[in-house]
């Protein structure tokens, strides 16, 4: 039967032609359906010799089989073009911004402490506390600076109205606090707000700094030199930088230094430090035979300028946001 | 403490140049701030005589000079200063000659040749004069390059000196210094006394020995006021700061900066009777050398003649026995005032000297005399007159005890090997005098040093000598434990992060601030205040942030940014009980809209819901209680406390309309502050068994008066539930069309599982009518339908 081959061509071109689900289904009737094309054809067979019947009944069937496959792959296909053109349609402009809240910051010197903090936990320092109004005991007497010090007028300090309070001059009351309440090994560092009477592009009336301390049996100069040389080299990250430690005062260290650090030109004061004063030690009640250390104090406004380029130190407490934000 | 480097070399001259010497002094202690030229750099400029002076003939101001200039013919220059005559000397500018900002050349002023030029002071870059030439002494040497006549390659050394090194307070000082630091030798002459030609002596009694240990003074007659200073010690003196005034105040300040003793003279005349060092008298008053006329107060050390105080000791004279252009006869002093009788004077009378500034950290105690000889022979020398004898009263003065220096304990503060040869070696260095034995140095301060007392100051001493950079920088070898790491308690930097991801900036402000301020946005009067503020609008200590939120939003509206969110975290103070609260609070503030300015999000104004999400998430997951409160900072409508158990921990809020209006913002801002400590514990988790069974969800809606708190009825409603009822929640609140006024419909989520077996449609309906229940019969709701 010539007829089959080409009516089963035909069906096929006529399957790919169609561009639309509905069409398709018709062209099926057409041959499929219960008095399609093909459909008429097997209830032909009948008229046939029985002995051409089963091999023609095959053929009418494999080609009813073909045809199946043939609508079922195209209804794929035009369902998958029916799906791809709704997805075009879809299609967004994927450049347009995000939705939602904005993003804060850290202002810059807290990012900065957070830095010193975590360096300085990585080597075992834990952080302790203090309070911002204090005593003169604890600002300067147990520190070594008596009444009528010499010292005490290189801190220009901010007295409260009783006469008996003051405002920190620096971090070191925090060693005096610690120390009363642990005994040694000790290893602390202590962040914190201070304050004196100066303003202008290099003082703030209110700034920060950061004490470190650690005392143990053979803690020595030549550690305190290694520890805040390590920091220093952690925390800019550079190879190039330079340090070093020239003899200062401090009444609560001995010997004292003034640590200085450099990229190649000209020192910059990043901090002070020094061994442990042994009458820091008696105020305390910490037998200076037995036990030594060190103590540091940073400046981390100061470390924040240099790491960040900020050439005025005023600009951390004006709280501009379009120079806070550049932290962010 | 500035001087001229020349004026050093003539004490201690290492083979060094300047800058290496100034480098050494840096890193032994002593801190050269500043080191700076003489003079600016010029050249070919020569001591030139004025021969003849001739009017210019097509100019009044200007003259035709003839000037000697040594070498070659004289030179025909034109000039222009008024004080120009015949014979005077000065400096003159040869052609070719390099001045700052100028070269001079053969020119032609106005027909009249003109070969080199006359120069002021201050055409050389020097200080002085700028109106007339700068007139040389007559014996200055015609032809002599300027800079070496007047010394002009000199450098000045400016020392940032640390209180404890008041022996560094004069030139010898330094140079005692730099001598150890470079060992090279010192030359310091001994100075010969002045033969005694009269006998004129005044009596020196000192009441207050202690105070003043040892006191120095003499008289000398017939010197001649008029003399001049010499050049080279006003030289000197200027490259040290201090100004000529007249002879005998040059060279008692001369001497002061050479030894380091500050010395004194009194007009002889001006004396009544003999010398008394004593307290002062109640009523007493003295007019000082400053022209102010100071009440002197029990404590104050003076000087008195018989009848009153002359001068304040060690600090400064008197302006009736100070010595004057006619002084011929005088009194001399030098005293060792001890550092606790000056220490603290100066800061409560409000003023400091350069001899208060010695005296209060230290005068060398064996140099009293020698100053006063010192400063005899110059006065002799420059301005003639006899000296008499010498009035001298000591008493016990500072002890210097010999001190324990442990070799072996010096390597353990330091961390180095340092041998005993070494330590001892370093020690002479210093010149100090010790005795040892095998492990130890028994070493004895000098009467110039007073900041040595223990063994750790003579360690510093070694180290400094040695070299700080030297010592090499180590690690500690320790016991490395791990550090407590408290679960239960939240990290700071955890709340930061919350605010940070929620567009909140972080802001750090003074926590000084205006006392308005803490009127208006805390009600309070009596803030702690400050008694020496930087300014009147920084004088009490914070008890809030709002106050700084509030001023740092106006500062940043300023500049047109329309949505702002900030907080801070920082102590706020109050008084408590003769001591001070000093809690850490976490404020926020946020202006504008809820949301950044943007596409497909229609905008509203941030309001308080928003900001109590902020606050829910920092204490997450803590649920916090709400209490309707009012706040003198805020809105009384829109405003709440925070209560966590049964204590209130912060406030949030809209600002109160006055405040908005006050402080000129266009919008409210809302604002909100927590205590720290609250948001900082918390609970470690512990978990129940997750059912497996299945989740069942009920709605239901009910309507109530609009005056009831949906904080207490889901309290309420969340106490009493039957176990399977797990989550109760708000899910939508409706007021308007359809409810009546005054009342509120409410919609509540119920989520319902049991742990053990599927629950029934009954077992549901039950627990839910147990709900509604209690809604009806508490809160008298309505079940909608």
């Amino acid at each position: 039967m010539q007829n089959l081959d080409a009516i089963l061509q035909e069906a096929l071109a006529q399957f790919k032609r169609t561009e639309d689900a509905a069409t398709l289904e018709q062209v099926k009737s057409h041959y499929l359906g219960k008095s399609g094309v093909l459909t008429g054809l097997l209830k032909g067979l009948g008229k046939l010799p029985a002995k051409q019947r089963p091999a023609e009944g095959q053929r009418i069937n494999q080609a009813k089989e073909t045809l199946e496959a043939a609508l079922e792959d195209r209804r794929n296909a035009l369902k998958a073009r029916k799906l791809e053109a709704q997805l075009a349609q879809d299609a967004l402009d994927v450049t347009l911004p995000g939705r939602g809240l904005g993003v804060g910051g850290l202002h810059p010197v807290t990012r900065t402490l957070e830095r010193i903090e975590t360096l300085f936990k990585s080597m075992g320092f834990m952080i302790a506390e203090g309070p911002e109004i204090e005593t003169d005991y604890y600002n300067f007497t147990a520190l070594n600076q008596p009444e009528n010090h010499p010292a005490r007028s290189m801190h220009d300090t901010f007295y409260l109205d009783d006469g008996k309070h003051l405002l920190r001059t620096h971090t070191s009351p925090i060693q005096i606090r610690y120390m009363e309440k642990h005994k040694p090994p000790l290893k602390i560092i202590a962040p914190g707000r201070v304050y004196r009477v100066d303003l202008d592009a290099t003082h703030s009336p209110m700034f920060h700094q950061i004490e470190g301390l650690w005392v143990d049996e053979q803690v020595s100069f030549s550690d305190l030199k290694g520890v805040v040389s390590e920091f220093l080299l952690r925390f800019f990250e550079r190879e190039d930088l330079k340090v070093r430690f020239r003899p200062s005062f401090f009444p609560f260290t001995e010997p004292s230094a003034e640590v200085d650090m450099s990229f190649g030109e000209g020192w910059l004061e990043v901090g002070g430090c020094g061994m442990v004063h042994p009458n820091v030690f008696k105020y305390v009640n910490i037998d200076s035979e037995k036990y030594q250390g060190f103590a540091f104090g940073l400046g981390p406004d100061r470390l924040a300028m240099l790491r960040y380029g900020v050439k005025d130190l005023r600009l951390f407490f004006e709280n501009d946001l379009r120079f806070l934000r550049q932290f962010n | 403490m500035k001087f001229s480097e020349n004026w050093l070399r003539t004490f201690v001259n290492p083979p060094l140049a300047s800058a290496e010497l100034a480098e050494l002094l840096t890193m032994s202690g002593v801190e050269v701030e500043a080191l700076e030229p003489a003079a600016p750099a010029f050249d070919k400029v020569v001591v030139g005589q004025v021969m003849s002076v001739k009017k210019h003939a097509d100019a009044d101001r200007l003259n035709l000079c003839e000037v000697n200039v040594g070498a070659g013919p004289a030179l025909s220059i034109v000039c222009g200063a008024p004080n120009v005559k015949a014979g005077m000397k000065a400096p003159c500018a040869l052609e070719g000659a390099r001045l700052p900002g100028l070269t001079i050349k053969k020119t032609r002023v106005r027909g009249a040749e003109s070969s080199g030029m006359l120069c002021s002071a201050r055409e050389l870059g020097l200080p002085g004069e700028s109106s007339g030439l700068l007139a040389l002494p007559e014996d200055a040497p015609i032809g002599t390059d300027i800079r070496q006549y007047l010394e002009l390659d000199d450098k000045i050394f400016t020392l940032k000196l640390t209180p404890n090194r008041a022996d560094c307070l004069s030139v010898a000082g330094v140079a005692r210094e730099a001598a150890a630091i470079t060992a090279t030798s010192l030359k310091i002459e001994h100075v010969t006394p002045s033969p005694v030609e009269i006998n004129d002596c005044l009596q020196v009694k000192v009441d207050e020995p202690e105070a003043c240990p040892r006191y120095c003074g003499r008289v000398v007659r017939g010197v001649n006021p008029a003399a001049a200073t010499p050049s080279w010690m006003v030289r000197r003196l200027e490259r040290s700061g201090v100004r000529s005034l007249s002879v005998i105040v040059d060279i008692t300040n001369y001497v002061m900066l050479e030894l380091g003793q500050p010395l004194h003279a009194f007009d002889l005349a001006n004396i009544k009777g003999d010398i008394t060092v004593r307290y002062a008298r109640k009523g007493e008053e003295l007019l000082l050398l400053n022209d102010k006329k100071l009440p002197l107060m029990p404590g104050l050390l003076v000087i008195a003649d018989d009848a009153k105080p002359l001068a304040l000791a060690g600090i400064m004279g008197g302006r009736e026995s100070a010595v004057s252009a006619q002084t011929r006869d005088m009194f001399l002093e030098s005293a060792f005032f001890s550092p606790e009788a000056i220490a603290g004077k100066p800061r409560i009378l409000g003023f400091a000297t350069d001899s208060s500034q010695r005296f209060e950290r230290g005068v060398d105690f064996a140099m009293t005399r020698d100053a006063l000889e010192r400063t005899t022979q110059l006065i002799l020398q420059i301005c003639g007159g006899k000296a008499g004898p010498v009035a001298e009263a000591c008493h016990a003065l500072p002890k210097r005890d010999p001190i324990q220096l442990r070799v072996a304990r010096a390597q353990r503060v330091l961390g180095i090997k340092l041998g005993k040869e070494q330590v001892g070696s370093l020690l002479r260095r210093l010149q100090f005098s010790f005795a040892e034995d095998h492990e130890a140095f028994y070493v004895t301060p000098h009467s110039y040093r007073f900041d040595l007392a223990i063994e750790e100051d003579l360690i510093e001493e070694l180290a400094r000598i040695h070299g700080y950079e030297a010592i090499p920088a180590t690690l500690p070898k320790a016991v490395q434990n791990m550090l407590p790491d408290s679960e239960i308690r939240r990290d700071v930097a955890a709340l930061r992060g919350i605010l940070v991801a929620r567009d909140y900036q972080e802001i750090i402000s003074y926590s000084f601030v205006d006392a308005q301020w803490e009127q208006d946005f805390s009600g309070n009067t009596d803030p702690v205040r400050l008694k020496n503020p930087l300014a009147g609008h920084l004088s009490v200590m914070r008890s809030s942030l709002a106050g700084s939120l509030i001023d740092c939003l106006r500062f940043n509206l300023s500049h047109k940014l329309p949505r702002i969110r900030l907080f801070e975290i920082g102590r706020c103070f109050a008084a408590a009980n003769g001591n001070y609260a000093q809690p850490e609070k976490l404020g926020g503030l946020a202006y504008g809209d809820s949301l950044p300015e943007q596409w497909g999000v229609p905008a509203r104004p941030v309001d308080f819901f928003d900001i109590k999400s902020d606050i829910e998430a920092l204490f997450w997951p803590v649920s916090p209680r709400f209490v309707k409160a009012e706040h003198t900072a805020l809105h009384h409508g829109k405003s709440s406390q925070i209560w966590l158990g049964d204590k209130s921990v912060g406030w949030l809020g809209e600002l109160h309309p006055r405040w908005q209006q006050k402080y000129q913002l266009p919008h409210a801002p809302l604002l909100f502050e927590v205590e720290l400590e609250a948001l900082t514990a918390r609970a470690l988790p512990q978990t129940v068994e997750v059912s497996k069974f299945p989740l069942v969800r009920r709605d239901i809606a009910v309507i109530v008066d609009a005056s009831l708190s949906v904080q207490a009825i889901l309290e309420d409603l969340r106490t009493k539930k039957p176990p399977q009822v797990i989550e109760i929640a708000l899910f939508d609140l409706y007021q308007g069309k359809g409810v009546d006024s005054g009342k509120k419909s409410l919609a509540f989520r119920l989520l319902l599982q049991d742990t053990q077996k599927t629950m029934t449609d009954a077992e549901v309906e039950a627990a839910i009518a147990q709900l509604v229940q209690i809604l009806q019969q508490q809160y008298q709701a309505k079940l909608r339908t």
